[in-house]
């Protein structure tokens, strides 16, 4: 039986196990591998996705959670990383190993959508359950506050 | 971004033959702790890097270096483009060829920008050297009058100019210059090394488009999970795969073994599906029943006991001036201190995994690998394939910190390959089965005694330490010589006295050991700088003063682990550190109540660092508001990647002070996810200020020396906050009420 879901805006019918978790329908079935496994027990947040919107970890999200939902991944935040948060993460030279980025960005992307001006309080709440072991943080939350600094400047 | 496809005798010239544009070749050393097989193993051709200037005017860099975030593939090719004058961003690098035979390659020791300074300097310069003799010849002018510039030569005025791609067949043609005599960039001229720079990979690591290992898809991937026994030193008596094979996705079932020395791999029931998520069902269906061998017994209360029994007894003497025990006796005031290490794993957020393919005239393998050539020897010996014939793509790496030196997942992997008739199969493991695998850093014990005298001079300082040695596993005389891989400088520590005397004992264990990010600096720097808090207080003195005083005149101190080749300890630099990291966090102003500051100061890998902490106690744990770092790892190619690395390792370290350790009940780890060994995470990151010495001296590392600092400087603020003394990592509440 397949679930059929929309997936950066475009429709895809998967025809596998309804329990398998949407990390790996989207790594292995559908090779978009910019969604990270980093422990399945959504602990860490590297698998992070949208869904509807709402940041969800897509490792304990079984497949037919999500028919006739939308799904966004890294990938489909923006064609050309010229989303605020990635532009944002470029400019302040955040990533080091870079493996849980995806899972940062995507974390950061639906903080903002909810708060377009979070307070430092709003960052450390929200972005909790993303791990880096590379100790990115300071500056994950310095291109926070430059996202959202740069979101006002052009809506303004 | 196309693959520049070189023969294996273009590689072994130091220049090419027509065609193919201008090649450099030279020598890069690994510069890391290599394990006792690479080190063996010497290359006869000394050659295993390039510079390649393609007629189409792509300048490229084939070198064997990972990156695992320390930010190499930026800091290496900043160098080359300075020499060059070019485009740092023009220079694309590709993965050098790899064979055991020939080529000496690895990434570790924070080896990588001080290995790599001179040798690439040299060999761009000497690009450069061709390139301009190549132009005067054709301009029929003297070379002094032209000048390597925007990629290319100029002579004269901008219509005398033509590109490194013009140029390159001519130059090839041309004597390769002496590297020793070849005239280096005035570093007075720089223009890149030295610049605050974004890394080159920033944008594909934004936007999901980094591929690591754990991302290889060749055609046709099949997945492997391998259900190890939780006992080290355990192995499969039987299993039953029925339930296993009736897994939707689920392809095979079936044992390898485990592998000894070399590998250190567990053997274990490998399920080969044609998805992750099955290969992990598959696992869970498998019923085994485990011999779990000689360590079932092994439990870290059982290691706490052999290290009190070792400690009650004198040890192999490592070093020994004056007569420490006379001066302890006589002494106006003693102090004596222990301080315990647990086993730490290394965490990468990628755990392991290794894409082989085997077929029958070749294999490939794409690994997440900071020792390709060690992968692709053990692909080799399994897949019985001459080495030529075996290719490793080094991949990104979603975090190494010295994990990824190992090859026991290389080794499942081929053995994996060698049963799939030919279909590349990735071997993939869990979080679980990375935190209860691991090579973990070495669990220890050490004993301090000191001696000080009514005006607080250091008349006595005794250091005795047991652990479960790193030597003791790798090397096949490894117990006899079990302290090498212990100490660093805690053998030669810059605090001056008469009577120094360090002593050690091995401490028995089943628990694999291996590199951890600092490796023993990351005990060494804590009990030093820990100790030597103990000292000041027990002379009244100001911690920052006693140490400066301790240390006293600009003097060098010989490496006493490596007399010959390694740095001396320049004791005006770590004074310059220690001043200056004070300076910045203000030390001995006031601070709001209830907020104390520490201060730690060390030398590895050849680099100096100090940290300041500011830290709180509340509930019954530790807050620690600022960091403040200087560090003086040589001339900086890249400040901004400096301060990026020692951010890195100042969370690295505080997840070791803070957060939860390794413990070892019936022969096996206990933590499996991060639910029971947590990461600090982001509402607990201090604010972190790096201060980097603008230094002129060679390069020297700095992927590591952020971490032996941070710890010691949190602990002595605690002290300095409550008058308690952190004795066991991690911090523990009790240790704090």
């Amino acid at each position: 039986m397949a679930v059929t879901f929309i997936l950066n805006g475009e429709s895809k019918s998967v025809d596998v196990d309804p329990q398998m978790p949407l990390l790996w329908v989207l790594r292995d079935t559908l090779n978009l591998t910019g969604t990270k496994y980093g422990c399945g027990m959504a602990l860490c947040g590297a698998c992070t996705v949208h869904i509807d919107g709402e940041a969800t970890r897509s490792c304990v999200t079984p497949v037919s959670a999500v028919a006739g939902k939308k799904v966004t991944t890294i990938e489909g935040l923006s064609t050309d990383g010229s989303h605020p948060v990635q532009k944002a993460w470029m400019e302040e030279d955040v990533p080091q190993c870079g493996y849980c980025q995806s899972g940062q960005i995507m974390s950061a992307a639906a903080l903002l959508s909810k708060k377009p001006k979070p307070t430092d309080a709003d960052i450390d709440d929200f972005m909790s359950g993303n791990i880096c072991r590379c100790g990115t943080y300071q500056r994950i939350r310095k291109a926070i506050h430059r996202a959202a600094g740069q979101a006002a400047a052009k809506s303004a | 971004m196309t693959t520049l496809t070189l023969d294996r005798r273009a590689f072994l010239k130091t220049s090419s033959a027509a065609g193919a544009g201008l090649l450099v070749g030279f020598y890069l050393p690994a510069h890391a702790t290599d394990p006792a097989e690479d080190q063996e193993k010497k290359p006869p051709n000394p050659l295993n890097a390039w510079v390649h200037i393609s007629p189409e005017n792509k300048v490229t860099l084939i070198l064997g270096k990972s990156e695992m975030g320390q930010g190499v593939m930026t800091a290496l090719p900043m160098i080359l483009a300075e020499e060059l004058s070019v485009d740092w961003k023009n220079v694309s690098v590709q993965q050098a060829p790899t064979n055991p035979e020939i080529y000496d390659h690895g990434t570790g020791g924070s080896g990588s920008v001080a290995g790599s300074w001179l040798p690439l300097r040299r060999a761009g310069a000497a690009a450069r050297e061709m390139l301009i003799a190549a132009a005067a010849q054709r301009w029929n002018v003297n070379p002094n009058t032209c000048k390597a510039k925007d990629g290319g030569v100029l002579h004269g005025s901008r219509k005398n100019f033509l590109t490194y791609g013009e140029l390159a067949e001519d130059a090839a043609k041309l004597p390769i210059p002496d590297f020793k005599t070849v005239p280096l960039k005035n570093s007075d001229d720089f223009t890149i090394v030295g610049r605050d720079t974004v890394r080159v990979d920033a944008a594909e690591k934004a936007t999901g488009k980094a591929k690591f290992g754990i991302d290889s898809r060749p055609p046709g991937l099949l997945f492997a999970v391998i259900a190890r026994c939780p006992v080290f030193g355990g192995k499969v008596k039987s299993f039953d795969a029925a339930k296993a094979k009736s897994v939707r996705g689920v392809q095979d079932v079936f044992a390898i073994d485990p592998v000894g020395p070399g590998a250190f791999s567990a053997g274990g029931v490998v399920v080969l599906a044609e998805n992750s998520w099955a290969a992990m069902q598959g696992r869970e269906a498998l019923e085994i029943a485990w011999d779990e061998g000689p360590h079932a017994e092994e439990s870290s209360d059982w290691l706490s006991k052999q290290f009190l029994e070792n400690a009650s007894k004198p040890g192999k003497v490592v070093r020994n001036d004056g007569d420490a025990d006379a001066a302890l006796a006589g002494a106006a005031r003693k102090v004596e201190a222990f301080y315990e290490f647990p086993f730490a794993p290394h965490a990468t957020m990628e755990p392991m995994n290794c894409t082989v393919q085997i077929l029958p005239d070749r294999a490939e393998a794409w690994i997440p690998t900071q020792a390709p050539q060690w992968a692709q020897d053990i692909i080799s010996k399994v897949s019985k394939l001459p080495h030529e014939k075996v290719a490793v793509h080094t991949t990104l790496m979603g975090g190494g910190f010295g994990r990824r030196y190992q090859a026991d997942f290389v080794m499942e992997a081929a053995q994996v390959a060698s049963k799939t008739n030919g279909k590349p199969v990735m071997v993939l493991w869990t979080r679980e089965d990375d935190m209860q695998h691991d090579f973990y850093r070495p669990a220890s014990h050490h004993r301090f005694a000191g001696a000080l005298d009514d005006q607080g001079n250091l008349l006595a300082w005794k250091h005795f330490q047991t652990s479960t040695s790193i030597q003791a596993m790798w090397r096949p005389d490894g117990e006899k010589t079990a302290e090498e891989s212990e100490f660093a400088t805690a053998t030669f520590i810059p605090y001056q006295t008469p009577n120094f005397r360090i002593a050690y004992t091995l401490a028995k264990s089943g628990v694999p050991r291996a590199w951890w990010r600092s490796v023993e600096h990351s005990s060494s720097g804590f009990v030093v700088e820990s100790f030597v808090d103990e000292l000041a207080a027990a002379a009244k003195e100001d911690p920052l003063a006693f140490r400066l005083k301790l240390i006293g005149a600009d003097r060098k101190i010989p490496d006493f682990t490596n007399p010959k080749e390694g740095r001396p300890l320049d004791t005006a630099r770590l004074k310059g550190v220690l001043k200056l990291a004070a300076e910045q966090a203000g030390w001995g102003k006031p601070l709001p109540a209830g907020v104390a500051r520490g201060i730690a100061a060390y030398f590895s890998f050849e680099s100096y660092t100090a940290c300041v902490a500011e830290v709180s106690v509340k509930n019954g744990a530790v807050k620690v508001h600022r960091l403040v770092y200087a560090v003086d790892c040589g001339r900086p190619i890249n400040p901004e990647g400096v301060r990026a690395q020692v951010e890195s390792a100042a969370i690295y370290g505080l997840s070791a002070a803070t957060h939860d350790a390794i413990t070892i009940k019936g022969g096996r780890v206990e933590q499996a996810n991060f639910n029971d060994y947590d990461m600090p995470r982001m509402p607990e990151t201090p604010k972190t200020e790096v201060h980097v010495v603008m230094s002129k001296e060679e390069p020297t590392g700095i992927g590591e020396p952020g971490l032996p600092v941070v710890t010691p400087a949190i602990c002595n603020a605690v002290f300095a906050l409550t008058g308690k003394r952190i004795r066991h990592l991690p911090i523990r509440a009790e240790d704090l009420a």
